[in-house]
């Protein structure tokens, strides 16, 4: 693995950022615009002959000035390995498709684009795809809320779905356990300055 | 004769359709009876299932495997703890393995049976569906036996899985494989040389190498073009490299090819349950680590960190270490893979899924075109389509 990884870096200089091998997998962080080239290098290469396009998806990292990455993973059925090409973009960033390279990438950028609203540039026909028709909002992006914001009944006067904001019966309740003994900081009332102090006395 | 404007015909198949094998629209255009364009609109049964692992620790979102692919349950919780496990670094009892594989190996069968009934169904024999889901009902109490659910079973734990077989099952199971043989051959005698079987299966949907690697197609779909790819023999995880079975590969590439290699399957996967059943050690079937695994019990009435660590991981849960890793295992629809990301904390960062079903689907478009209109149910049929795992 180690070989394919300085093969691809060598032949890709220009391309490539980092090639690491993390847990016995190889990742690959390319320049959003290079995409394109490297996933064909990747392809049609003697060495590499990743021919299959496994899955292309989404990660928000909303504190980041680029708050996305673009994951594909990549097969190689002739060497039986397997790649991990990131890239990084932002909303209005579009990444450039893959679809000319790996058909099937068709789908899995259609997705992308509905769950986080990245744009790929040359998709042939970049449409929502699991969520709702005329849904708004890209509901895996982690300032989107769990509950949404829109529920859906059948009205009986209107003889028709209508959609209404979300009501919740009992106010959405998020158990952060992240230790039961270092549990989450209680503001108490009048208790503020305690803290403050502390902290300036520690400066 | 003057010119007459043929205009191609739009026909809406489904939602609700039989032979869609669940929710699905497909938006055709028909020149008369071909099918010149398939627009497949896929989301009716969107769950979020990916959002909501993001707000869930790793053991309270493993019950949303069981919700994807619900044929094949516990395969698909298979894919989830082996990326939890790979993040871990955690290790599990040979015994545990075994018994993943054996139970990956039933709902192998389990999702065969359904997919191989249906789909004839779909062509018009009504008879294997009856006799098949007879044998699924015995396969879905050894489900019940282990996880005390027939079908939702939340039975693969990180670390092993959730309780040791119950005395007497391993004998079951064994009878069973002994029976199973007479009815699979039974309902293939009706199949295999049937005519009209044959009619409306032969040369449809094929599919060549390239295309198929392009597509992204893999398990039964990959091989039925002649690839002999299984990730259980390529990348083998548990204890695969173990066991004696083979990769049945198909020449074609059409419908009945794939049909014929899920029935040569489940004759494997029978092979390998046999082979677990006899070569399973004794020993414990859940990790010792009490970090990931609950301690037992009776351990609980007498020692304290026994009884610290069980209210722990019920509260807290584990940590999972930074990190990323993709794992993926052989479903019977082809490979479904899990890439976690971990930020460090108790809860997945982010979870995708890879269905195989996802990906074939895409493909019905231009596997479809060019074909009739009464094609599209045998397509869809032999591509093994379940909605759970496709619309997530």
């Amino acid at each position: 693995m180690q070989d394919i990884a300085d093969h691809i870096s060598q032949s890709l200089e220009h391309d490539v950022v980092s090639a690491t091998i993390n847990h016995g997998e190889l990742t690959l962080v390319v320049r959003a615009d290079h995409i394109h080239k490297v996933l064909t290098f990747l392809r049609d290469d003697r060495i590499c002959l990743f021919r299959q396009l496994v899955d292309v998806c989404g990660v928000d990292y909303p504190e980041r000035a680029r708050r996305f990455d673009v994951v594909y993973h990549l097969l190689s059925i002739e060497l039986n390995q397997r790649v991990r090409v990131k890239v990084e973009t932002d909303e209005d960033t579009p990444v450039p498709s893959a679809v000319d390279v790996f058909p099937s990438a068709g789908w899995f950028e259609r997705e992308a684009w509905d769950m986080y609203g990245i744009f790929f540039a040359g998709h042939p026909d970049l449409r929502r795809i699991l969520t709702d028709y005329g849904f708004k909002g890209f509901p895996l992006r982690k300032d989107f809320p769990l509950t949404g914001f829109v529920e859906c009944r059948y009205s009986e006067e209107a003889k028709r779905v209508v959609y209404e904001p979300v009501q919740l019966k009992q106010e959405f309740r998020d158990f952060d356990f992240m230790s039961p003994w270092e549990s989450a900081e209680y503001i108490l009332p009048g208790d503020e300055k305690s803290d403050a102090d502390v902290k300036s006395g520690e400066k | 004769m003057s010119e007459v404007d043929i205009k191609n015909y739009c026909l809406n198949f489904g939602p609700q359709h039989p032979a869609a094998h669940g929710v699905l629209r497909m938006v055709m255009e028909l020149d008369g009876e071909i099918i010149e364009r398939v627009d497949p609109h896929i989301g009716l049964l969107h769950r979020g299932t990916e959002k909501l692992i993001e707000h869930k620790q790793y053991l309270q979102a493993m019950p949303y495997f069981d919700r994807l692919d619900y044929v094949a349950p516990m395969n698909q919780e298979h894919a989830f703890v082996l990326a939890i496990e790979k993040l871990l670094d955690a290790e599990v009892p040979v015994r545990g393995q075994y018994i993943r594989v054996l139970f990956s190996e039933i709902g192998r069968i389990l999702n065969h049976i359904l997919n191989l009934t249906t789909h004839g169904l779909d062509v018009g024999a009504l008879t294997p569906i009856l006799w098949g889901f007879e044998e699924r009902e015995i396969l879905m109490e050894f489900y019940e036996a282990v996880s005390g659910a027939r079908l939702h079973a939340a039975y693969f734990r990180p670390g092993g899985v959730h309780q040791d077989l119950p005395k007497g099952l391993a004998e079951r199971i064994m009878a069973w494989t002994e029976t199973f043989p007479q009815t699979l051959k039974d309902m293939e005698t009706l199949w295999i040389d049937n005519r009209i079987f044959k009619q409306r299966n032969v040369d449809i949907g094929k599919v060549n190498v390239e295309n198929a690697l392009a597509w992204g197609f893999s398990g039964p779909m990959l091989r039925s073009v002649g690839v002999p790819w299984d990730l259980r023999k390529s990348q083998p995880y548990e204890v695969y490299d173990r066991l004696d079975f083979q990769v049945a590969v198909g020449t074609s590439g059409d419908c009945y090819d794939r049909f014929m290699l899920r029935i040569a399957e489940v004759r494997e996967s029978l092979k390998i349950i046999r082979q677990c059943i006899e070569n399973m050690p004794e020993g414990p079937v859940m990790s010792l680590d009490n970090k990931i695994a609950p301690p037992k019990r009776a351990e609980m009435k007498t020692s304290m960190e026994a009884l610290i660590h069980h209210f722990k991981l019920y509260t807290e849960g584990f940590k999972v270490p930074e990190g990323e890793v993709y794992a993926a295992v052989e479903v019977p629809k082809g490979e479904f893979g899990v890439y976690l990301v971990s930020d460090g904390s108790n809860r997945p960062y982010r979870c995708k899924i890879r269905a195989p079903g996802f990906a074939h689907l895409q493909a019905m478009d231009f596997m479809c075109r060019g074909h009739m209109l009464a094609d599209a149910p045998a397509v869809l049929g032999a591509m093994d389509i379940v909605f759970g795992e496709v619309d997530r």
